[in-house]
């Protein structure tokens, strides 16, 4: 089901925690909300389950306007950090708790929620743990119960908050790919909520990039990673160097120098000049180009990179080959981005 | 149908009404088991006006209740005091076989009946007890004397430091006195300088409460007594003597002194959780 | 420790802390001085009593009738603790309101205050004349000097026990878990009787039973309100006192190894049930 939120803003007290958001959310989309700490993020996700009420906006599911409905009436799937399973019922009791708690008009005989349990079992693949209680569950496995606890009452939308937050890394990269079939596979509208771009840009449809209770930008993986549209995204996601430069007759300046470099022929002055470190090319020859004196170098997995002090204070951070990187002149180098973008002061 | 868009909060927390019922119920119930039975002991105790409160208070056998009672606290809670260290030191910071047994035989007189642990005091050193006969002879006097006295109220209040100290001491770990001793201190210097520093606020909470059961105690002490009046009448063994006389106000104007130091106890112990809440056990801490 | 951490069955762990030895050694003999030897001393009694006698004494109707008061007041004290208690923890975690920390404090009064204090206070109140006594008997109701008096006694000196080991217990509950519930669309009853509730079963279940253990030996609340009247309000500590007055060691020492038994069957029973429950669910109280 798809999912809108039209100018939403949050207050908790006087502190505004999000200011006139809205986004659409598209039926059987797999949508992050990636941002830093206090972006919003998570309290986008809680206000769309109606765990947290706006102080103004509203919220479609489909049609149906849902800001007027309690978490109850939502009808959605939640899936917290922590797991939040209750650790007096066995597993099956944990996914079958949902249909359980419905009215007796809408409940589904007991045989039947145990059935349906026991088939999310399967699919979740922990096949013949239904007896065991939670404490008797691995962290991986106990995401897996709550994620099929949470998609045994049909919901409208899966919400997922930071859900491989509190596990190893090993196990992370594990769940992430097998969420990724489970959606392909069962096509829930699925929003999950994360601080880790790297499971953002593997995952996700879409990306929410946010920021200071504010949506930055809103694209594919490839969009926001290739073409960011703000210097905020530029700077969380991937690695980025930023230039103060100047803007002059359709050409970029550093330190009074051309660069080879142009930019939009109608504006003028100072700007910031954003790129990565792995978009430029090495220039020996005297074309116009950026130069400086190598500070240091680190090898990082198959690249190296290479931090180069351009005068000033001014530093940037360069990616080349280990190849490359041998024969560099230390008191000497000279590069040129090639993939770059210019933001205003 | 319409419906009211939900509270902040409203998820993990009840209608204003149901709060509002609660509570009133829960203060009803306090009202009536815990706050009017302590405003009864000082409205009797001035029933007949505050000069007959305070000779009823003046009486010589009252002296000598609150003196035996500070006597006997003042023996009792000391040497709970030196086993409640010592055994926590031992149960928190070792790892032994039958440690599990050693804890819960220490709490043991926590369920035995006070008037049971007065009776195997009298089976022990009274008059036709297995060590009566010796006692006797050697003209030592135990049950019906202070000695007894001490006893029963050293076996009533045995676990109180140790309890309160265990977890405290089981929750801080062993680092700082490791630390202590890679440094060069020696055991004794490790544990005054760092180990009683860490739970001195623990204890003294401990204290309070082994000192606040210790003078109130009543069924023990009453076992081993033998009511006899101004030498082995503690505070409420006299409290128990005036209203059997029908002697009310009397009754409740000793009974005023140990309301007070109930209520004395309870302000140090909510002071205590207030300042020096991460120095007491997690229990404690609310 | 010489011994080698390879030799297989080791009484301690090694620990570079001092005083193990002596320590132990004090606490053992202190233990086995004051409580241990004491409390041998009345199963040897009892013991020398042959089975015939004690039996004949511990089991007189009179005391069976004392007994019966004694566990079945107690149990239905700890019961209402369990209720209130339970109830007054979770207004004291959960909502804010004033004179909320005085509350607090005064949750302890019955820990401070003497038996004997508060047996006297609550006679006086409950009796027919009393404060709370002399509404309750235009409604025809008598608490002092009954049964129903014993049980306010005993709710009274067990109050403490229950809240004061649901109150951490409660604190520590994940408001996850409650969101959780509330998201798969159980309502606040749902939520609270079938998740927040059975969590704290096992705080319960201590609570109760420290409160019951306490309310079975309690003497110096009770005595005053109880009337203790033979078959009706006479509870078994005080059938020992009576015993004991009547210089009749057999009785009093048969009456009190029954209760004994009885009461450390009982926790024996509860610690077994808490094990099975931190085996099982992962925790216990």
């Amino acid at each position: 089901m798809e999912v809108k939120v039209q100018n939403i803003r949050k207050e908790f007290g006087r502190f505004p925690a999000l200011h006139d958001v809205s986004l659409d959310i598209r039926s059987g989309e797999l949508i992050a909300l990636l941002g830093p700490s206090g972006s919003g993020k998570t309290t986008l996700l809680r206000l769309i389950a109606g765990l947290e009420t706006p102080t103004e906006g509203r919220i479609f599911f489909g049609e149906t306007d849902a800001s007027e409905k309690t978490v109850q009436e939502r009808n959605i799937g939640f899936v917290f950090q922590h797991y939040a399973l209750f650790r007096h019922m066995t597993v099956l009791d944990n996914i079958g708790f949902g249909l359980t708690v419905r009215p007796r008009a809408t409940r589904p005989p007991k045989a039947e929620i145990r059935r349906r349990a026991k088939e999310l079992l399967d699919l979740v693949q922990l096949t013949g743990m239904e007896g065991r209680y939670p404490t008797q569950l691995s962290g991986g496995q106990r995401q897996r119960v709550a994620l099929a606890r949470a998609m045994a009452v049909e919901p409208n939308v899966l919400l997922l908050d930071e859900p491989f937050g509190a596990l190893d890394a090993q196990v992370r990269k594990d769940l992430r790919k097998w969420l990724r079939e489970i959606h392909d596979r069962t096509g829930h509208t699925t929003v999950f909520v994360t601080h880790d771009q790297e499971e953002a840009l593997e995952l996700a449809d879409r990306v929410v990039v946010m920021s200071q209770g504010k949506i930055e930008q809103v694209g594919t993986p490839d969009e926001v990673y290739d073409s960011p549209n703000s210097p905020f995204v530029f700077g969380f996601i991937g690695e980025s160097n930023c230039l103060r430069v100047d803007v002059d007759g359709g050409e970029i300046r550093f330190q009074g120098k051309t660069l080879g470099m142009a930019a939009a022929e109608d504006k003028h002055g100072e700007a910031l000049l954003y790129f990565r470190p792995q978009d430029i090319v090495l220039v020996e020859d005297d074309t116009p180009h950026f130069e400086g004196q190598i500070a240091s170098t680190r090898r990082v997995a198959g690249t190296r990179h290479v931090e180069v002090a351009l005068g000033s204070g001014a530093h940037v951070e360069l990616e080349v080959t280990p190849e490359q990187a041998a024969r560099l002149d230390p008191k000497k180098i000279g590069f040129r981005p090639t993939r770059w973008k210019l933001f205003p002061v | 149908m319409a419906h009211n868009p939900p509270q902040d909060q409203g998820v993990t927390t009840e209608t204003p009404f149901a709060r509002a019922l609660l509570i009133g119920l829960s203060l009803i119930f306090l009202l009536l088991v815990l706050v009017m039975p302590l405003l009864a002991v000082f409205t009797e105790a001035l029933r007949k006006g505050f000069p007959a409160f305070l000779e009823s208070l003046s009486d010589p056998e009252t002296f000598s209740a609150i003196r035996l009672t500070l006597l006997v606290a003042g023996i009792s809670v000391p040497l709970n005091l030196v086993f409640g260290v010592v055994a926590a030191w031992t149960i928190a910071k070792f790892e032994f076989k039958g440690k599990a047994v050693l804890s819960t035989l220490i709490d043991l007189p926590f369920s035995v009946s006070p008037v049971i642990s007065g009776l195997v005091f009298v089976l022990l050193f009274g008059a036709q007890g297995l060590l009566g006969p010796w006692l006797q002879s050697n003209g030592i006097q135990i049950i019906f004397a202070v000695p007894g006295l001490v006893l029963a109220t050293v076996f009533i209040t045995f676990p109180f430091v140790a309890r309160e100290l265990i977890p405290l001491m089981q929750e801080q770990g062993n680092a700082d006195e490791e630390a202590a001793l890679s440094l060069g201190a020696s055991g004794w210097q490790t544990f005054w300088h760092v180990t009683l520093p860490n739970i001195k606020w623990g204890l003294l909470y401990g204290v309070l409460l082994c000192n606040a059961r210790a003078m109130g105690e009543f069924g023990a002490v009453s076992v081993v007594s033998g009511h006899i009046r101004g030498q082995t009448n503690t505070m409420p063994l006299q409290v128990e003597i005036l209203y059997n006389e029908y002697n009310f106000v009397a009754a409740f104007a000793v009974a005023t002194l140990l309301a007070l130091l109930a209520l004395v106890t309870l302000v140090l112990k909510a002071l205590l959780e207030h300042h020096f809440s991460a120095e007491l056990s997690a229990s404690r801490r609310h | 420790m010489t011994r080698s951490a390879s030799s297989g069955w080791q009484f301690r762990q090694p620990s570079v802390l001092p005083g193990f030895r002596w320590a132990l050694g004090y606490t053992l003999v202190w233990l086995t001085l004051i409580v241990l030897i004491p409390l041998a001393g009345l199963f040897f009694k009892s013991a020398a009593l042959g089975w015939h006698d004690f039996w004949s004494l511990a089991f007189e109707r009179r005391t069976l009738n004392a007994l019966w008061i004694s566990f079945g007041c107690a149990f239905i004290a700890a019961l209402a603790n369990v209720v209130f208690g339970t109830l007054l923890a979770w207004v004291l975690v959960r909502y804010q309101f004033p004179g909320k920390k005085i509350v607090d404090s005064m949750v302890d009064l019955p820990f401070a205050l003497p038996t004997a204090v508060a047996g006297i206070a609550l006679t006086t109140l409950y009796a027919p004349k009393g404060w709370i006594g002399a509404p309750l008997a235009l409604l025809g109701l008598k608490v002092a000097f009954t049964p129903v008096g014993i049980v306010i006694a005993l709710i009274f000196v067990g109050l403490p026990f229950v809240v004061r080991t649901v109150q951490p217990v409660m604190e520590e509950i994940d408001r996850e878990v409650e969101e959780a519930a509330a998201t798969l669309g159980a309502n606040r009853l749902q939520t609270v009787f079938r998740v927040l509730l059975p969590g704290l079963a096992p705080a319960v279940l201590t609570g109760f039973s420290l409160a019951f253990a306490r309310g079975v030996g309690e003497y110096g609340s009770v005595i005053f309100i109880a009337g203790n009247l033979p078959f009706k309000s006479e509870i078994a500590p005080l059938l020992i006192v009576i015993k004991l007055e009547e210089f009749n060691y057999p009785a009093a020492t048969a009456i009190a190894v029954v209760m004994l038994l009885i009461s450390f069957s009982m926790l024996f029973v509860i610690n077994l049930i808490q094990a099975w429950s931190r085996r099982r669910y992962g925790y216990g109280a």
